[in-house]
C-alpha cells in the first residue's frame, strides 16, 4: 500500500490536481486570515466557522430551489454584514491589544457560532447538489469533479478582483497604509476605524465564498470549522503577511502535500500531517530568525 | 462560637439525611416508576439525540394509555426524567450521577451514542442501577463484564458482515477483494472489527483498509485508489458524513464498484439529500418498518411508522423504533420481576425472551441482544427519480431482490 503512488503512477497525477484544486480554495481562506492578520494584528480563530456560515448560506438557497452557485455572490453580501457586525460588537474593543487578548475573543467567538449554528440549523451533516457532473482524463483515469473546478476557478476571479481592488480603490489604499502605519495612516485622515470594519468584512465576505464552495464540493456541519482556521493559519505562517502570491502558492502546496499525505502515510494522518508541517516550518523559522540575529550583531 | 458549629453541622447532618430519605422512595412516587436518561438534545448529536427522545416518549405514551405497568396487583405509569447531555461524554457522567443519587433514580434509559454509553455505564454499573440501552453498539460495551447494562441492540461488530457473506455468496463462494475505509471511533472500529472476522471467515483479503479523519468531508483519496484497484466490494463507515461524503464522490469521481456497503444511510437521508446517486448503496440497520415482528403496544414496524409519522411527523429512524424498544424491555421485566428492587429487575431483565416489533430481545451475559440479526437494505429508484430503501437481506424478510453487480455509471 504503501507505495501505491509508484504502482498507479496516474495517482501522482490525480492527486497533484486535486492537491491543487484544493489549495486554491485553501488560499482564498487563507487570503482572508492574512488581510485581517496583517492590518489588525489578528488572529482570526473564528475564520472556519464563518466559512462554515456562508456554507449554510448556500445551502439554505439550495434548499429554496436556487442553485447554489449563486451562494458565491449571497454568502459573501450577507457574510460581508456579519463581519461588519462581529468587529463592531467584539473586535473593535480588543483590536489594540495584546494578541493573546485577541485570539481568546475570536476563539469565544467561535465556540458561540458553533453552538449558535447548531442550534440553528441541527447538527446533521448536510451539502448542497451542484450537479456539475465531471471531468475525466487521460482514458478516465484521473477525474476531476467539476464542482472543484468551479470552485478553483471563482476562488481565483475572487482573489484576482481583490488584489486589484486593493491597488485602484481608495479603500483599498486605506487598508493598505494602515497595515504599513495605523498611526501615521490616522494622522494623515484615514479613518483606521472604518477600515478594521471593513477589513473584517471582507474577510468575512472571503469566509463566505469559501464557504458556499465547500457546500458544494464537500460537506458542511456546525463544528466543521477548525480544520479550516488551522489551515489558513499554516498558510499564512508560510507565505508571511501581505504577500499574496506566497499565499496562494503555499495554499496549493499545502494542497498537494496533504493529498500526497494521504497516499504515502494514510487518510488517518492526513490532518496531522499538517500539524507536524507546522510545527517544522515554525522551527525553521526560528532557527532562521536565529541565524538573522546573530549576524546583525 | 462552638455552639454555633454543633447546631450547623447537626443540622446539615439532618438535612442530608432527609434528602437521601426522600431520594430512596423517589424511583416509584405514587403510581409513577421514574426512569431517568441523559439525552443529547444539543451539541452535535442532537439530531439522533431527538430521534432517540422521540422513541422513548412514544412508548411511555402508548405504555400509559394500554394500562401501564402492573407490579404486586397495582397499576404503575412510565415517567422519564430527562436531561441535556450536550453531545459530551462528561457531562453525561455528570447527569447520571445527578440522575442516581440527587434524583433518586433507580432505573436508567441509555443515551444516544457509544461513546456516551460508555461515559455512563460505569456510574450505573457502580451504583447498581439497571440500564436499558438502545444506541451504544459499540462491541466494547459488551466486554467489560457489566451486569446492569442491556442493549435492545445488535453490537457494531455484526452491522456489515452480512454483506461480506453475501458479497462471497454472490461470487460462487469464492473470496473477495475488500476496500474498507472507516472512521477513526469507537462504532465505526467496531464495524471494522466486524469486517476483518468476516474477511477471515470466508478468506476474503482487505485490499484497502483507509482509517478516516474525525473531519471527514473529503475522502477522494480513498475513493482513487478503489478505482485503480478495482475492489469486490467497498464498505465505508464514518456515521452521516461519512455516507454523505461517500456516494458524492462516488458520483463525482464516477467510481465502479459492485457493492458498496455502508451504515448510517437513514441517519444521512442518503436517498433525499443525494437522490438517484445513492441508487444501489447497501446500508445496515438495526431495524425497517417493513419486517414482520410483532407486539401488542405497536403491532408491527408498518403501525409503528404510520404512528409514529403521526405523533412527530417523519418515518422513524432505527433509533427511535429501538429506543421505544427499551421501553417495552423494561415493562416486562418489571412485570417478571414483580417488584421494584434493583437486584430482582436486573436479573428479570437478564432473563428476557421477547418480540418485540422491533425484533427479538434476548441478552447475552455481556448485555447484547443475541436474538434480532442486522438486516441490509439497498437503496432503490424508480424512473421518476424517487427512491426507496428495500430490505435486501436476510432473505426471511427481503422485499426486494439485491441488485448485484451495481451498473457501471457509464451505462446508467
Amino acid at each position: 500500500m504503501d507505495f501505491l503512488v509508484f504502482q498507479y503512477p496516474m495517482i501522482t497525477v490525480q492527486a497533484c490536481l486535486d492537491g491543487i484544486l484544493l489549495g486554491v480554495l485553501f488560499a482564498l481562506i487563507a487570503y482572508g486570515m492574512a488581510l485581517q492578520w496583517g492590518v489588525m494584528n489578528i488572529i482570526n480563530i473564528a475564520q472556519g466557522d464563518l466559512v462554515i456560515l456562508g456554507g449554510y448560506i448556500a445551502y439554505f438557497m439550495y434548499l429554496y430551489g436556487i442553485h447554489p452557485a449563486w451562494g458565491v455572490i449571497v454568502a459573501p453580501v450577507i457574510m460581508y454584514f456579519v463581519g461588519i457586525a462581529i468587529y463592531k460588537l467584539v473586535i473593535n474593543k480588543v483590536v489594540d491589544r495584546d494578541l493573546f487578548i485577541s485570539i481568546l475573543a475570536t476563539f469565544g467567538i467561535s465556540i458561540l457560532f458553533m453552538q449558535l449554528m447548531n442550534f440553528a440549523f441541527g447538527a446533521d451533516v448536510v451539502l448542497a447538489n451542484s450537479g456539475y457532473g465531471t471531468t475525466m482524463l487521460f482514458d478516465s483515469n484521473v477525474v476531476l469533479p467539476n464542482s472543484k473546478i468551479f470552485s478553483a476557478f471563482i476562488s481565483i476571479l475572487f482573489a484576482a478582483c481583490l488584489v486589484i481592488y486593493m491597488k485602484k480603490s481608495k479603500l483599498g489604499r486605506a487598508i493598505r497604509a494602515t497595515a504599513q502605519n495605523a498611526r501615521a495612516a490616522k494622522i494623515l485622515g484615514v479613518d483606521t476605524e472604518k477600515v478594521y470594519a471593513a477589513t473584517f468584512g471582507i474577510n468575512a465576505a472571503l469566509c463566505g465564498v469559501a464557504g458556499a464552495l465547500i457546500s458544494i464540493t464537500f460537506t458542511i456541519h456546525p463544528y466543521m470549522g477548525l480544520p479550516y482556521t488551522i489551515r489558513s493559519f499554516m498558510i499564512v505562517i508560510v507565505a508571511g503577511l501581505g504577500n499574496l502570491p506566497g499565499v496562494a502558492m503555499s495554499g496549493m502546496g499545502l494542497g498537494v502535500f496533504e493529498e500526497f499525505a494521504d497516499y504515502i502515510l494514510g487518510t488517518e494522518f492526513r490532518i496531522g500531517s499538517v500539524f507536524l508541517l507546522l510545527v517544522l516550518i515554525l522551527v525553521y523559522r526560528r532557527f532562521k530568525l536565529s541565524r538573522k540575529r546573530e549576524y546583525l550583531k | 462560637m462552638k455552639l454555633n458549629k454543633i447546631i450547623l453541622s447537626f443540622v446539615s447532618a439532618l438535612v442530608i439525611l432527609f434528602s437521601t430519605s426522600i431520594a430512596s422512595f423517589a424511583k416509584v412516587v405514587g403510581d409513577k416508576i421514574i426512569l431517568g436518561a441523559a439525552i443529547s438534545l444539543t451539541g452535535k448529536y442532537s439530531s439522533n439525540g431527538v430521534h432517540t427522545q422521540n422513541g422513548y416518549n412514544m412508548a411511555v405514551d402508548r405504555i400509559n394509555s394500554m394500562g401501564g405497568v402492573k407490579v404486586g396487583g397495582k397499576t404503575y405509569k412510565f415517567d422519564i426524567i430527562y436531561y441535556d447531555d450536550e453531545s459530551n461524554p462528561k457531562r453525561a457522567a455528570q447527569l447520571a450521577e445527578r440522575l442516581i443519587s440527587q434524583d433518586g433514580v433507580e432505573f436508567m434509559l441509555g443515551p444516544y451514542s457509544s461513546g456516551l454509553t460508555k461515559a455512563i455505564a460505569p456510574v450505573t454499573e457502580k451504583y447498581g442501577v439497571p440500564m436499558v440501552e438502545a444506541n451504544g453498539a459499540s462491541r466494547s460495551l459488551f466486554t467489560k463484564g457489566y451486569k446492569y447494562l442491556f442493549a435492545v441492540l445488535a453490537p457494531a461488530n455484526l452491522y456489515l458482515d452480512v454483506a461480506i457473506e453475501t458479497a462471497v455468496e454472490l461470487n460462487g463462494g469464492k473470496p473477495v477483494r475488500i476496500a474498507q475505509a472507516f472512521e477513526q471511533d469507537a462504532f465505526s472500529q467496531d464495524v471494522r472489527l466486524g469486517i476483518l472476522d468476516a474477511a477471515e471467515r470466508t478468506g476474503s483479503k482487505i485490499i484497502i483498509d483507509d482509517k478516516l479523519p474525525k473531519e471527514l468531508n473529503d475522502m477522494a483519496a480513498t475513493l482513487v485508489k478503489v478505482k485503480q484497484m478495482k475492489p469486490d466490494v467497498l464498505v465505508v463507515s464514518g456515521h452521516t458524513k461519512g455516507a454523505l461524503t461517500a456516494i458524492r464522490q462516488i458520483a463525482e469521481m464516477k467510481v465502479d464498484v459492485p457493492m458498496l456497503a455502508m451504515t448510517h444511510c437513514d441517519a444521512a437521508k442518503l436517498s433525499k439529500q443525494h437522490g438517484k446517486n445513492s441508487q444501489y448503496a447497501l446500508c445496515a440497520s438495526q431495524w425497517h418498518k417493513s419486517l414482520t415482528y410483532k407486539d401488542d403496544f405497536f403491532k408491527d414496524g408498518m403501525t409503528y411508522a404510520a404512528d409514529f409519522e403521526k405523533e412527530f411527523g417523519y418515518d422513524p429512524p432505527y433509533q427511535s423504533a429501538e429506543s421505544s424498544a427499551a421501553l417495552l424491555v423494561f415493562k416486562d421485566a418489571f412485570e417478571r420481576a414483580n417488584s421494584f428492587d434493583q437486584k430482582k429487575v436486573r436479573d428479570a431483565l437478564a432473563a428476557t425472551n421477547m418480540q418485540t416489533f422491533y425484533g427479538n430481545i434476548k441478552f447475552a451475559p455481556g448485555g447484547q441482544n443475541v436474538d434480532k440479526p442486522m438486516v441490509l437494505f439497498q437503496v432503490m429508484c424508480d424512473a421518476s427519480g424517487s427512491c426507496e430503501n428495500k430490505v435486501v437481506a436476510p432473505l426471511k424478510w427481503a422485499s426486494a431482490k439485491l441488485i448485484h453487480p451495481i451498473p457501471k455509471w457509464s451505462e446508467r
